[in-house]
């Protein structure tokens, strides 16, 4: 919506961003067609989960923290399991590690089915939505439904269900999963990879804006495998830490416009970025065989660094996230048992993972009966605010001369670039624009 | 109750407050059944799934999260007006969620742990269901809700009936999947005798415990549910926990957790 200003300026203003995870709002202002200021304001209300965290027992982060995030759930649970571990000097199996990959392969297959096709997708083929869509492109909506239903059903074979699983706990799993129900997923996640396949060389041949990013990319780095349920902090500038340093070299701002905090890390006041583009730059020579195939066909190089085509790497790593999940199940044996026995004691441990969007930090403090003192978190759409408002800002000068519908449209698609996720990161967005 | 018309397709409406976006995730969760419902029903305004808005009013609304803010205040009224039908979806629209830990605390001090400018964010004292605050039609349980559930309501609506959800406790679910009762058999504690049926008996099934996340069933006996729990290991502090986490604003979990609190000023039990 327009308002012209009596000064011969104008604003526009949109009620709220669809298709991204949550609510908030985007103020661009221009004066003398330069960009005066660009804010994402994030106003999804508070939950305050690091302060109830306290008192609550060392035993509930991952059942807890899960509700931050009804899509990512598992990234909550899989970071707070390892928090807690290491404040308890507990180390788990090989096995319960692996069925903790296999879980998170099915929440970022679930997660980047939905961004790709369902929120993403409607972008560059011009369409509202996924429904819409449907009508005229049957065979993309239903290949990213058949995706996102095979991730659903990984999870819910392991976990329980999709929403909150029920079948983690700290120190590794309730039970096994059924060893027979997860090979009758073989057939499933075959066809998947077929799709996935084939979902790179469709979204490799969408348009997209000339835009490159100067920014550091920060992931994790694990011993062996692409990163997913665990590693240690690596970024393209090589300024690596180790997980436990996080709270000192990630540092969280909290800014009048949002009720998420802002995060830089300590040695630059430059945006730093965090997900898929991330974890590809750093992590490519990590790709299973399948997965290096199709980025090469997909024309992706060693890194990438246009946000825009963050949907290519993110159906990379669909690619990847059902290779792993055949190997994984191939290979189960499940000897060990579920889970080890993690007694409690004083002490502060600190977790990561990688979410579908980014690194995903925790960090508890307990007291000697296993009660907990302090609880820290830091999800990825936090990391990210700062990028996406400076790629806001580098846009909005490009496209000045944009009608105030095509420059909204282009800078909401900048902003599901990140596939934002504004429950997380309130702990995001109308749009404003001022033109004077 | 607006009047639905055979000559249209009903419009939907999916509203967001305070929570997770897990129960409105449900709805896209229905791979098999979205597009067919597409053709049901008209998705009206779904901003997490669309950026097409049909202008109100809506015959169904479904309402996810609570009431935290002064702002959610006024816009819970806003959408009542709009809508024919009004379901709320999930633990945090019926209870208040998670997020009603803050009912127990001071939201001043809450507020200062996470945000260093606590004069920024605005926020009430409690986290509340919707029905505090406006006439709610029909409350679908669970964090998160069951899809299946979800689609058995979505079907009553359209065809003009009462939604078959059970209010029963989690424990019919055991027997009817043929589940060995893991309080009786193993000693661990559970609260699927108190809590509404949903789930499909999930964490008994996964050997664990039920941590109450359908809420109260219509009659539950919570404070014989206490004895079986401190019978099987739980001291107090264990128990007010239990009761209170993902519906501990509901009525019957909240008296029993106040119930096992030590009265202010005495020292408490750890555990």
């Amino acid at each position: 919506m327009t308002h012209r200003l009596t000064d011969g300026g104008r604003v526009l203003r949109v009620g709220s961003l669809a298709r991204v995870e949550g609510e908030g709002a985007m103020h661009i202002s221009y004066r003398d067609g330069e960009v005066e200021d660009v804010q994402l304001r994030i106003y999804e209300p508070p939950r305050f989960y690091e302060a109830f965290l306290r008192g609550r027992s060392y035993t509930e982060p991952p059942d807890i923290t899960a509700r931050i995030c009804g899509i990512c759930p598992v990234a909550y649970q899989t970071s707070a399991c390892w928090a807690v571990e290491q404040a308890c000097g507990v180390t788990v199996s090989d096995e319960v590690r692996e069925m903790r990959r296999l879980l998170y392969c099915g929440e970022w297959i679930e997660s980047h089915a939905l961004h790709v096709f369902l929120l993403h997708a409607p972008d560059f083929l011009g369409y509202d939505g996924a429904i819409e869509m449907a009508a005229d492109h049957p065979d993309v909506v239903q290949r990213g439904l058949r995706l996102k239903k095979a991730g659903n059903e990984l999870m819910t074979v392991v976990g329980g269900r999709s929403v909150h699983p029920v079948n983690v706990r700290v120190g590794g799993f309730y039970r096994w999963p059924d060893a027979a129900r997860m090979r009758g997923l073989l057939p499933v996640l075959e066809g998947a990879l077929a799709d996935a396949v084939a979902t790179v060389s469709l979204v490799a041949g969408f348009d997209v804006p000339d835009f490159e990013q100067p920014y550091e990319y920060l992931s994790l780095r694990a011993e062996t495998g692409y990163p997913i349920e665990a590693g240690t902090v690596v970024t393209s500038l090589g300024n690596d830490f180790a997980v436990e340093e996080f709270p000192e070299r990630i540092v969280e701002h909290h800014v009048a416009h949002s009720n998420a905090l802002h995060a830089t890390v300590s040695w630059d006041d430059a945006p730093y970025v965090v997900g898929p583009l991330a974890r590809y730059a750093l992590n490519s020579d990590r790709l299973s065989p399948t997965a290096k195939e199709a980025a090469a066909a997909a024309g992706l190089g060693d890194e990438c660094r246009n946000p825009f085509r963050s949907i290519v790497v993110r159906a990379v790593e669909l690619v990847e996230a059902l290779s792993e999940s055949i190997r994984i199940i191939e290979g189960w044996r499940g000897d060990a048992p579920s889970y080890v026995e993690v007694p409690p004691r004083a002490g502060v441990g600190c977790g990561a993972s990688e979410a579908p969007r980014g690194v995903l930090f925790h960090r508890y403090a307990l007291d000697r009966s296993g009660l907990i003192t302090d609880a820290r978190i830091v999800p990825p759409t936090s990391q990210n605010q700062a990028a996406v408002e400076a790629d806001l800002r580098t846009m909005a000068a490009d496209w000045a001369d944009l009608d105030d519908h095509a420059l909204q449209h282009v800078c909401e698609q900048a902003i599901r670039n990140y596939d934002p996720c504004i429950s997380c990161a309130t702990h995001f967005l109308d749009l404003t624009v001022d033109r004077a | 109750m607006a009047a639905v018309t055979k000559s249209r397709r009903p419009t939907l409406a999916v509203w967001k407050f305070a929570s997770c976006d897990g129960c409105q995730l449900q709805l896209l969760n229905c791979e098999d059944e979205l597009i067919p419902l597409s053709g049901a029903v008209e998705i009206a305004y779904f901003p997490e799934a669309t950026r097409a808005v049909v202008e109100g009013p809506y015959d169904v609304s479904l309402v996810e999260g609570s009431i935290t803010t002064p702002e959610d205040l006024e816009r819970i009224q806003q959408v009542r007006e709009m809508s024919g039908r009004l379901i709320t979806i999930g633990a945090c629209a019926t209870t208040g969620g998670i997020q009603a830990l803050r009912n127990f605390a001071d939201v001043a001090e809450f507020r200062s742990v996470v945000y260093a400018h606590p004069e920024y964010v605005s926020t009430l004292e409690r986290s509340t269901g919707i029905a505090e605050h406006v006439r709610v039609d029909f409350e679908l349980r669970g964090c998160p809700i069951d899809k299946n559930q979800l689609l058995e309501v979505l079907a009553a609506e359209l065809q003009g009936r009462r939604p078959r959800v059970a209010t029963h406790s989690v424990c019919v679910e055991c027997k009817a999947r043929g589940n060995v009762c893991v309080t009786i058999a193993h000693g661990t504690p559970c609260l699927g005798p108190v809590t509404q049926a949903g789930c499909g008996a999930l964490c008994p099934t996964f050997a664990r415990g039920c941590y109450g996340c359908f809420g109260p069933q219509d009659s539950p006996n919570t404070a014989s549910m206490a004895q079986v729990l401190s019978r099987h290991g739980m001291d107090e502090p264990q128990i007010v926990r239990l009761y209170r986490t993902f519906h501990a604003a509901a009525e019957a979990f909240r008296e029993e957790s106040e119930r096992h609190e030590a009265p202010a000023g005495t020292p408490r039990r750890t555990s």
